[in-house]
Parts: C-alpha cells; structure tokens; sequence
C-alpha cells in the first residue's frame, strides 16, 4: 500500500511500569491549571468573609501551621461552606458529564432527567406539609436524605420509562422532561397551598445555596461523593467505548448495558447527593461538561475536567455572591447567570472560526 | 443440496467452520425473526447473506455475533458456545461493524481506530506500543493514515466507512463481521470498500457480511448464503447459487442471470417493466 511512510498521528503513550496511557499534553495541561485555579478560588473564598485572612495565612491553617484565630475561623466557621462547595461543583460536574455521555446528548443533564426536580419536589413536601405518615417519614429521615430519595426514585422512574430494548438518548430526555414537569408541577401546587412562612423557607431551598452548611452536612456529602466518584473512576474505562453507541461497545468486548446502569446510578446518585447538600444548584450539571470539553478539547465530555469546571464555577459563584454585589445572594442565582452566558461565548466563538 | 456440496469440494471448506449456528430461534419480543436455523462460515472465505428486506439477514448476523441472544440453539465460535464465553474474550476472535455506527463530534480518525484495541486493554494498561503498531498498521491497512488527525465527521461517507473498518481491524481479529458495510454509499465508494473488504480477505481474513446489492454480493463473495423469511434457501458459491429460479423463489424478482463481461461470475439483470425488450 501506498502512503505508508507517511507516520500516522496517534497519539504517543506513556509507560510507568504496568501503567500506560496516552499521553495528552494540551488535555493534561488544561486539566492541571483547573486543578490550580479551583485550589486558588478555595482558598480564597475561604479568605474572603467579614474577618478577612491572607492566602498564606489560609493554606497555612489548612496543613496545620496557622494560629489559633485563624483556625477558628477558617475550620469551624468557612471550612463547612467552602467543602460543600467544592463537593457539590465535582459531584453536579461529574454527574452531568456521565448523563450527556449516556444520552449522548448534551441537553442530558440532571436538571432535566427529573432528578433535580423530584428532589425538590419532595424537599418542598417536607417543609410545607405537617401531618401525616409521608410527612411523618420525611422529617423522622431529614430534609437531605428524603431530598436524595426523591431525586433517586424520580431519576430511577425516567431511566425504567425510557428503557426500550435500549436506551436511546432522545427518548430519555422527552420522558425527563415530561416527569420534570410533573414534578415542577407537584412543587408549584405545594407552594401554593402552603403556609406564608413554609413557603418562604422552601423557596430558599429551591434557589440552591451554601449557606448555613454545618460540619455534620457536609461529612455525609464528603463521603458519599467519595464512594461514589471512586465507582465511576473504576468504570471509567469500560464507558469509554460506549460513545459509539451500544452496538459498536458490544462489538469492542463491553457489557453496556450494566456499565450503563452502574454509571447512571452513580450519576443519579451523585446528583441527589449535591442537591440534598445545596438545593438545586441550576445549569452546573449541563454546563460544566460542555466547558470542559471546549477547554480540554475533547469530543466527549471529560471526567475529570467536568468536575474541576463545576467545583470552580460553583464556589467562584459562591465566592462572587457574597464579595461583588451589594447584598448576599444565594449560589444558584450566580452559577446560572454566569454558566449560561460562558456556554453561549464558546458556541459563538467557534461559529466564528 | 448438490450445489453445497460441490461448493465444499471445491474450496476445501469441510471440516472446521469458525463460526456457525445451531438450531437457533431469534425474535425481537413475541415476534420470531428466525426459527431452528442452522449455519457455518467457512474459514478463509468471504461469506456474504442476501435476501430480500425483512428475511432476517441481519437478524442473523447480529445472532452471530453474539448482539442478540437466541431464545433456542447456540451460536458456536471456534468450538465453543459464544454465550458461555466472556464477551471480552470474543472480542479477541470476532471483530464486529454495525450498520451505520455514529462516531462523537469531532472525534479524530486516529482516536476512533485506537478505539478498536480496547478488548485488549485494562485500567491500568490503556495504550502500549503494541496497541500503537496495530493501530498505525489498521490505518494505513485501510489507506487512511493520511487523514489520521481529521475529523470522523469531516469526512466523506466512502472514507468513514474505511475508517470505520479501520477501527474494527485495530481489534486485531481474523473474523469480521460487517452488517451493510455499503449502506449510503454511491456505487464508487461501494466498490471501493468492497475492494477493501477483500484485501482483508486476501490477508487471511474471514469475513462475512450483509449486502444489499446482489451484484455486488455476487461479484465479492465465495460463499452466499440466501434467505428468505427466516430459514436458508440455498447456500454456496455464487456461480451454483444464483439462477434465474432462485431469484424468483427468494425475492420475486423476474431477472435474467448472465455471463458477466469483465469476470468469473454470474450478473443479475433485472426485468422490470419499462424499457426491456424481451417477453
């Protein structure tokens, strides 16, 4: 055959022992200055606050070496807020990126596979409504486990209404979206019959917020991601092939259908987890994968940036909340006005090119 | 079936079939597809299935390669049943192209052929110099180590499907399996994946596949298989196979079976209706 000499480019791979992997350097460079800028805006917001504390002052407390006021104010009072931060942006990232990965649809995002909405749903049940054995149930449990049940089943029911010899990802965004707005319908009906006060208080938690995290909050979101980021990063490898649809991922020797399950259950899971720590944190999940693909430049949505460009917008959103304007805003108020227009900036600017 | 027979004869196919189907049933839901059919391909030969739409082809070919599960019978590689094996393990053999897989936006000829060696990678072992060489070979194997670093979307549908192949020969097995690998493609662009397809074959290759156009299943297979709704009607070498009867029999097709000028098989034309001159 001809035009053999001509070296083909595939990609270079990296040797450490029994490790290999190809080798990215834009990919990995890229990934390695989100992981700075997400540690940078952590300390930061963690700095930032009415007893203002330096960034060495901040990583200083952080590996032990601060002084006493400082870790008080920073372990007890800023750690809570600035870790569910960082836990819900990975969590909604990673969780967003496996669901656009699976519908093979970036529209696929928990926001609009019911899981949000069914968490709130139930969320909201819990604040208005007394009386009565569900009601009974979902405070003997608390707010953020009934939260994650609600977004467990609801995104479990889409998954079951969507199967067909198959998941097709049309299909699963078409049922997402009609079992959303059942849910969204169930919620407006809660508000509206609600006491004043409880519907206060369930608006706040619709909008998605850090505020008033307490160390106990966070400790279950920690773990829980923990275990369940630790599952993906596992059958990370075995998703791969599954962007070329299930027959071709059969054909290259992998059992899609339970790879698929597993991955959707931790992307549901993962979800709930992040809603029962913040709210429903909007435009995160959807967005977050999308940015990272365009940054990282891959054609699928990457993992590990997916969580880095969630943590980073979720406590720069945070973070810009509570410094730039005027009064404190909750998180989900900022993380949609800034996702939306930087997800709008990159489609233009490679129409543009 | 005399035509079968001489057909082993002549290609010395007998004994051992890598591939083959015994007393399969396959339906999707309460509707069976296929019922108590028996096949075997043929080691070393290009083994193409014809019918007319609806007869279960592909059907039968995804039963083979193990992307349905026959509700009877066993579908039996290399000795062993398919279903018994680990589906990684098979991947290994049997190298599978669907009819018309659809690659990620923006997705590189060379990511999508590297795909191909994943049933020979782990989680700690994702690309070694092995996988490299087999990969660079696939690519120039199929002539597309020159369009390595475009797009898969970029390209047109002859040269997506080449790299398609690309991907499914990176998987390093002697048995392929395509479904409709000319599907959407213009004549040019069919023959010229054909060409291909028998390169592989003249590489050592087994390959079977599902095609559409009888001519060209005729002109690039030693063996055929026809069906019609469901079971086998004739098998063996085109030259036995087709004939003017067994077209009429499998598609109701009344056509004329002649010479073909520019080689050693048969050629189907077609009697339709308007501009034919004969009764």
């Amino acid at each position: 055959m001809n035009g053999t000499e001509l070296k083909p480019s595939v990609a270079p791979g990296v040797r450490l022992g029994h490790v290999s992997f190809v080798w990215r350097p834009w990919m990995v460079c890229v990934t390695l200055l989100l992981a700075a800028a997400t540690f940078l805006v952590f300390c930061l917001s963690i700095g930032v606050g009415d007893f203002p504390i330096g960034l060495s002052r901040v990583i200083a407390t952080m590996l032990g070496r601060g002084e006493q006021v400082d870790e008080f104010v920073i372990m007890d009072l800023r750690m809570p807020r600035a870790l569910a931060g960082l836990v819900v942006g990975i969590a909604l990232g990673v969780s967003g990126a496996i669901t656009q990965s699976i519908a093979r649809n970036p529209l696929a995002s928990p926001d609009i596979l019911g899981i949000t909405t069914g968490a709130s749903a139930v969320a909201v049940f819990g604040v208005t409504v007394s009386g009565g054995t569900a009601a009974a149930i979902v405070s003997s449990v608390g707010l953020s486990a009934a939260a994650l049940a609600g977004g467990l089943g609801t995104g479990l029911l889409v998954y079951f209404l969507a199967w067909r010899r198959g998941i097709d990802g049309f299909r699963l965004i078409l049922i997402g979206i009609s079992v959303s707005a059942v849910m969204e319908a169930i919620t407006t009906w809660l508000m509206l019959t609600a006491d004043i006060r409880d519907v206060a208080r369930a608006q706040a938690w619709l909008i998605g917020s850090l505020d008033n995290r307490s160390w106990n909050e966070v400790w279950v979101a920690l773990w829980g991601s923990l275990v369940l980021l630790v599952v993906v990063s596992c059958v990370a490898f075995q998703f791969k092939p599954l962007h070329f649809g299930d027959e071709v991922a059969a054909g290259l020797g992998v059992r899609y259908s339970t790879v698929r399950a597993v991955m959707l259950l931790c992307a549901v899971l993962l979800a709930g987890v992040a809603v029962s720590a913040a709210g429903p944190v909007p435009f995160v999940a959807l967005v977050a994968p999308q940015v990272a693909m365009r940054l990282v430049r891959c054609p699928t949505p990457p993992m590990v940036a997916s969580a880095l460009v969630g943590a980073l917008l979720l406590i720069g959103s945070d973070l810009l909340a509570r410094t730039a304007l005027p009064i404190s805003l909750p998180v989900g108020l900022v993380t949609a006005t800034i996702g939306g227009p930087f997800l709008v900036y990159l489609l233009v600017r490679a129409n543009l090119r | 079936m005399a035509a079968q027979d001489i057909t082993e004869i002549e290609s010395g196919v007998n004994d051992v079939s890598r591939l083959a189907a015994r007393g399969i049933t396959v339906g999707y839901g309460a509707r069976t597809v296929i019922d108590d059919l028996d096949v075997a391909i043929p080691p070393g030969v290009i083994t193409t299935i014809i019918g007319p739409n609806g007869c279960g082809k592909s059907t039968l070919l995804r039963t083979l390669s193990r992307l349905l599960k026959p509700a009877r019978g066993t579908v039996v590689l290399d000795g062993e049943d398919i279903a018994r094996l680990r589906t990684r393990d098979v991947a290994k053999k049997l190298g599978l192209l669907p009819q018309t897989p659809v690659a990620p936006e923006g997705l590189t000829v060379a990511d999508l052929v590297a795909r191909g060696r994943h049933p020979h990678q782990s989680w700690l072992r994702q690309w070694s110099s092995d996988d490299a060489a087999v990969v660079e070979r696939a690519l120039a194997m199929t002539g597309v180590a020159d369009l390595a670093d475009r797009p898969v979307d970029a390209l047109s549908g002859g040269q997506r499907q080449r790299v398609w192949i690309s991907m499914t020969l990176a998987q390093g097995t002697d048995l392929l399996l395509l479904d409709e690998p000319t599907t959407y493609l213009d004549l040019a662009h069919a023959i010229d994946v054909l060409d291909l397809v028998d390169d592989l074959h003249e590489s050592g290759c087994t390959v079977m596949m599902v095609l559409h156009d009888l001519n060209l299943a005729t002109r690039y297979s030693d063996n055929l298989i026809v069906m019609r709704e469901g079971s086998i009607l004739a098998q063996g070498h085109p030259r036995d196979v087709i004939t003017a009867e067994l077209l009429r029999e499998a598609f109701g097709l009344r056509a004329k079976v002649i010479d073909d000028p520019v080689g050693d098989r048969p050629l189907i034309v077609p009697i339709g209706r308007t501009h034919v001159e004969i009764d």
